[in-house]
C-alpha cells in the first residue's frame, strides 16, 4: 500500500479539481461519519444538557434571589410603614396628654386664684371694716379728749368751767373742718 | 504564482486500506474534521467542566453558543424543534469550527469539499423525510399542497412545491462549499500576488501594497463569510425542521 501525498486522476493526465476528486469520497465520507457521529454523541449526551443545566441553574438562583429581595423588600416596607404610623400615633398622643394636661393644670391654677383671690378679698374686707371700726373708735375718743381738753383749757383761761353743751358744739364744729 | 487549488487537494497521512475498489485513508480532511471536534469538545466540556454560577471567559461562548443556536431554533421551529437541538448545535458548531479552522493559513477547510456539506445536506434532507412521515402520517404530503389555492393552478403548485422540496440539498449543500471555496480561491489568488509582485524590486513591493490590504480585507470578510454560512446552514436546517414538524403551510 502506497503513501501518496498528491491525490492524481486515474491513468496519469493533468491532476483533476480536488473537490470533484471522486477517488477521495469514500475517506471523506467515513470520516465525516466518524467525527459528527462523535461530536453529536459528545454534545448530545453530555454537553448540552451540562450546559442547559448550568444556565438553569444560574436562572432559578436569579430568580430565587429576585423573590428573596422583594420578600425582603416588602417587610421592610410594611416595617417602615408601622413604624410610620406607631411614630405618629405617639405623637398624637403626646400632643393630646400634654394639652390635656395643660388644660387642667391651668383649670386648677384658675381655681387657686380665684380662691385665693376671694379669700384675700374676704380678708380685705374684714380688715377695711377693722379699720372702719377702729377708726370710728377713735374718732369718738377724740371726740372725748377734745372735749376734754376744751374743757380743761376754758377752765384754766376763764377760772371757770364752761357749759358742756357750748364744748360739744365747739370741737363738733371744729371736726368738722 | 501558487496555485489557488493545491489547498483544497486531500493528503492521505495513513492508507488503511481498499474497500469496493474504493481507497480509505486517513486524510488531512479527517484529520482537521477531528481537530474541529477536538476544539468543539474542549469548549463545549472543558470550559463547563467547573460549571460556574459565574461563567469565565470560555464558558461564556459555550452558553453564548448554546442560547444562539437554540433561540434560532426555537423562533423558528417552536419549541417542539428543540428535541433536534443536539442535531442542529452539532451541525452549526461542527460547520462554524471547520470554517474558522480553514481561514488560519495553511491549513485546510473541510467544507470546501462538495460532498462534505452534501453528506450533511443529505443528513438534515433525510431527517426532514423520516421525520415528518414518522410524525404527521399521510399528512406530511400536506407540505406540498398549500391551502387556498385554486384546484386549476394546484397541479402546477404541487410540482412547483416538489421541486423545491427535492432542490434543497443541493442549494442547501452547495451554497455553503462554494462560499468557502470561492472564498479560498480569492484569498489565495491575492496573496499570491502580493508574493508575486513583491519578487520584483522596489516597485513591485510599491505595487505589492493593493493587494495586501485587499487580502487583508479580505481576511475580515472571510471570517464573516465564514460565521455567516454557517449561519445560514443552521437556519436553513431550523426552516426545514420546522416543515417537518408543521407541514401544513
Amino acid at each position: 500500500m502506497a503513501t501518496t501525498t498528491h491525490t492524481e486522476v486515474p491513468g496519469g493526465g493533468k491532476p483533476q479539481f480536488p473537490p470533484f476528486n471522486q477517488q477521495t469520497f469514500a475517506s471523506q465520507l467515513l470520516w465525516l461519519v466518524i467525527a459528527f457521529v462523535l461530536l453529536y454523541l459528545l454534545m448530545a449526551r453530555i454537553a448540552l444538557p451540562r450546559v442547559g443545566r448550568i444556565i438553569a441553574s444560574r436562572s432559578e438562583q436569579i430568580a430565587g434571589h429576585l423573590g428573596e429581595a422583594q420578600k425582603l423588600k416588602e417587610s421592610t416596607d410594611t416595617a417602615i410603614a408601622t413604624y410610620e404610623k406607631k411614630l405618629a400615633d405617639a405623637r398624637n398622643n403626646a400632643q393630646m396628654l400634654a394639652g390635656q394636661t395643660r388644660d387642667k393644670l391651668m383649670a386648677e391654677a384658675e381655681g387657686r386664684r380665684k380662691t385665693l383671690e376671694g379669700e384675700l378679698h374676704q380678708k380685705l374686707e374684714a380688715a377695711e371694716k377693722t379699720i372702719a371700726a377702729t377708726k370710728s373708735a377713735a374718732m369718738a375718743n377724740v371726740h372725748a379728749i377734745a372735749k376734754d381738753a376744751a374743757a380743761a383749757i376754758v377752765e384754766r383761761l376763764t377760772g371757770s368751767p364752761a357749759p358742756e353743751k357750748d364744748i360739744a358744739d365747739a370741737v363738733a364744729d371744729v371736726l368738722k373742718r | 504564482m501558487a496555485d489557488p487549488i493545491h489547498q483544497f487537494e486531500i493528503k492521505n497521512i495513513v492508507t488503511l486500506g481498499h474497500i469496493g475498489g474504493q481507497e480509505i485513508a486517513f486524510t488531512n480532511s479527517a484529520l482537521y474534521m477531528l481537530i474541529a471536534v477536538g476544539v468543539i469538545a474542549l469548549l463545549m466540556l472543558g470550559a463547563t467542566a467547573s460549571r460556574s454560577l459565574v461563567p469565565g471567559r470560555l464558558q461564556s461562548i459555550a452558553e453564548l453558543s448554546y442560547e444562539f443556536v437554540a433561540d434560532t431554533l426555537r423562533s423558528s421551529a417552536g419549541n417542539e424543534g428543540m428535541k433536534f437541538f443536539p442535531l442542529v448545535f452539532t451541525l452549526f458548531m461542527f460547520i462554524l469550527t471547520v470554517n474558522m479552522i480553514g481561514l488560519i493559513p495553511g491549513t485546510f477547510t473541510v467544507t470546501s469539499h462538495i460532498i462534505v456539506t452534501a453528506m450533511l445536506a443529505l443528513l438534515v434532507f433525510f431527517t426532514v423525510i423520516f421525520y415528518g412521515i414518522y410524525k404527521n402520517g399521510f399528512k406530511f404530503l400536506k407540505l406540498f399542497v398549500p391551502s387556498g389555492i385554486p384546484i386549476y393552478i394546484l397541479p402546477l403548485i404541487v410540482f412547483i412545491e416538489v421541486l423545491s422540496f427535492l432542490s434543497r440539498p443541493i442549494s442547501h449543500s452547495v451554497r455553503l462549499f462554494a462560499n468557502m471555496l470561492a472564498g479560498h480561491i480569492t484569498l489565495k489568488v491575492f496573496a499570491g500576488f502580493v508574493t508575486m509582485l513583491g519578487g520584483m524590486g522596489f516597485l513591485g513591493w510599491l505595487g505589492a501594497t493593493l493587494p495586501l490590504g485587499l487580502t487583508v480585507g479580505l481576511t475580515a470578510l472571510e471570517f464573516l463569510v465564514a460565521f455567516l454560512q454557517a449561519y445560514v446552514f443552521t437556519i436553513l436546517t431550523c426552516i426545514y425542521l420546522n416543515d417537518a414538524l408543521h407541514p401544513g403551510h
